[in-house]
């Protein structure tokens, strides 16, 4: 069962597609025969209870797990023969890092450009500019020397953000954003996410535990349910401009979202 | 004194193998802590101690030998991991019991060899020969430049693998490249600081900088400073008041994690 593909073949192509993708975990099954397509500026939910596989979805999709059976195509892509990860921003579950880690907020956020086509050697004049740019989008910038630790939740969120969309991806998968941040600033948060969407040409995959965010902004009805898995989806025709611009249009953000976050550290 | 200390050759030699071994085990010891693999140090050591004193029975260049066991491990560690994947710290505990085992064995059967045990348990920086100095120079440059190279991409295996793995870096041979690191620098350092002790060198100047290092970068620099202090000064004081060089470096080590963690209590209150 995949979402049937629209005549806008610009506007939905298929970013990430699951093909009878199947997942045990010590003889359990944990996900079984999943088909599901995520097309171009989608904005694609997903809730599931604890052990429904959320995880290990996300973990196949960035190519951490193989699937026991099924393909899973990444940009049109068989996964085992996609090189272009910088087209895709990945941010982690924020207790996935160890919050007595020496590292500066720039040095997380710099750390989003390091990859194969850098490897051993220094880094770029541009590289270095792009890190600027991300911080100034994410209004983290007075923080850029601060060490990642110290900061609230959300300006942490917002650190993983900015190094997530610092090679202006294509694809942004968010692992549980808001996972251990106070309601107020998982609310900004929101806001700010919908806001790229809406303005963006960017597609979203985000995991969440919070029904009531993922109802207001994506429908009461999941458009698919795979065992514990369900689905929900904000086609890219149900938002105005198809055709968006890139990051640093995401400057317009400040004037939208205001970051209550920061009084609170 | 100190200038007396100075001009004898043997203190010198003391001097430089105990000023490198202090810039390159905090440095490899950083990566190592923040992964939580404090304990590795410690379990290499005692692996490598079996193969030096094989190296004695065969009659060869007993510190190769050493470093041949303390790879060897940490493959063996690597593969223990994997199989008690929720209990990874049996793996330490398995291969340095292991370590242990074959060194007292190897010890007993070298009776006739006069090995002395002490010496490589607890250090004997004061007979660091010039071949064991050209030895840990060497090790000391070629981590510095595999660091200085990888700098980017150690950071990123350091502090998030998953997104290092997702970026397309090379995972897998980052991680062998730190594992050989690391056991190069422990079996060199066996016979200045002893391998009961080398873990302190790996671990205590990361633990001081840890409190005190905002950035992954200040964190190695503080770390490297801290422990040039500790040898630099534990070398000199052991060398007036003929203590146990290694001994002394240690110590020194503790006192400025204590201080530190005073001062840092003292300015946060």
């Amino acid at each position: 069962m995949t979402i049937e593909s629209s005549t806008n073949a610009r506007c939905h192509q298929d970013v990430i597609r699951l093909e009878h993708v199947s997942f045990d975990y010590q003889d359990q099954s944990v996900i079984r025969d999943l088909n599901f397509a995520v097309q171009q500026r989608d904005f694609v939910g997903l809730i599931g209870s604890n052990g429904a596989g959320k995880s290990t979805l996300m973990r196949m999709i960035v190519g951490l797990l193989k699937p026991k059976s099924g393909s899973i195509e990444l940009f049109g892509e068989p996964i085992e023969q996609f090189n272009g990860w910088q087209r895709i921003g990945y941010v982690p579950q924020k207790n996935s890092f160890n919050p007595l880690f020496p590292a500066t907020v720039r040095e997380v956020v710099q750390s989003g450009v390091y990859g194969k086509r850098n490897v051993a050697r220094r880094i770029q004049k541009e590289d270095i500019q792009k890190c600027s740019d991300a911080m100034d989008v994410m209004r983290i910038t007075d923080l850029a020397s601060k060490r990642i630790g110290q900061l609230s939740g959300g300006q942490q969120q917002r650190v993983f953000l900015a190094r997530a969309l610092i090679n202006n991806p294509e694809l942004l998968i968010l692992d549980e954003p808001t996972v251990g941040i106070d309601i107020e600033t998982q609310h900004d948060f929101f806001q700010l996410v919908q806001h790229m969407h809406q303005h963006h040409r960017m597609t979203f995959l985000m995991v969440s535990h919070d029904m009531d965010m993922i109802e207001a902004y994506l429908g009461q009805e999941p458009v698919q349910q795979s065992g514990k898995l369900k689905f929900y989806v904000k086609h890219s025709h149900e938002i105005e401009n198809c055709e968006a611009s890139n990051l640093s249009h995401t400057l317009t953000v400040r004037e939208t979202v205001s970051f209550k976050g920061d009084e609170r550290n | 004194m100190i200038i007396e200390l100075m001009t004898s050759g043997f203190f010198l030699k003391a001097f430089v193998g105990g000023v490198l071994i202090a810039v390159v085990a905090p440095l490899m010891g950083t990566f190592l802590v923040l992964r939580r693999l404090s304990m590795i140090g410690d379990t290499l050591a005692h692996v490598t101690i079996a193969g030096v004193a094989l190296g004695f029975l065969l009659q060869v260049y007993p510190l190769v030998v050493g470093l041949i066991f303390a790879l060897l491990a940490s493959f063996a560690i690597e593969r223990l991991r994997k199989a008690y994947k929720t209990y990874a710290e049996l793996s330490i505990a398995i291969i340095m019991s292991g370590g242990v085992a074959l060194a007292s064995l190897f010890f007993t059967l070298g009776k006739n060899f006069n090995l002395n045990v002490t010496s490589y348990l607890f250090g004997s920086i004061y007979t660091l020969t010039d071949l064991d100095i050209y030895v840990v120079a060497g090790v000391a440059v070629l981590v510095l430049i595999v660091v200085a190279v990888f700098w980017k991409e150690l950071f990123l295996l350091t502090f998030d693998e998953d997104a290092a793995a997702v970026s397309g870096l090379p995972v897998r041979a980052l991680n062998i490249m730190v594992t050989v690191l690391t056991a190069l620098i422990i079996s060199v350092s066996i016979k200045i600081v002893g391998a009961l002790l080398i873990s302190a060198l790996l671990t205590i100047p990361v633990a001081c900088s840890l409190l005190i290092a905002r950035g992954f970068r200040q964190s190695i620099i503080f770390s490297v400073i801290i422990a040039e202090i500790a040898a630099i000064a534990g070398l000199l004081v052991a060398g007036v008041w003929s203590l146990a060089p290694g001994a002394t470096i240690v110590l020194i080590l503790i006192l400025i994690l204590i201080v530190t963690m005073i001062v840092r209590r003292g300015l946060k209150i």
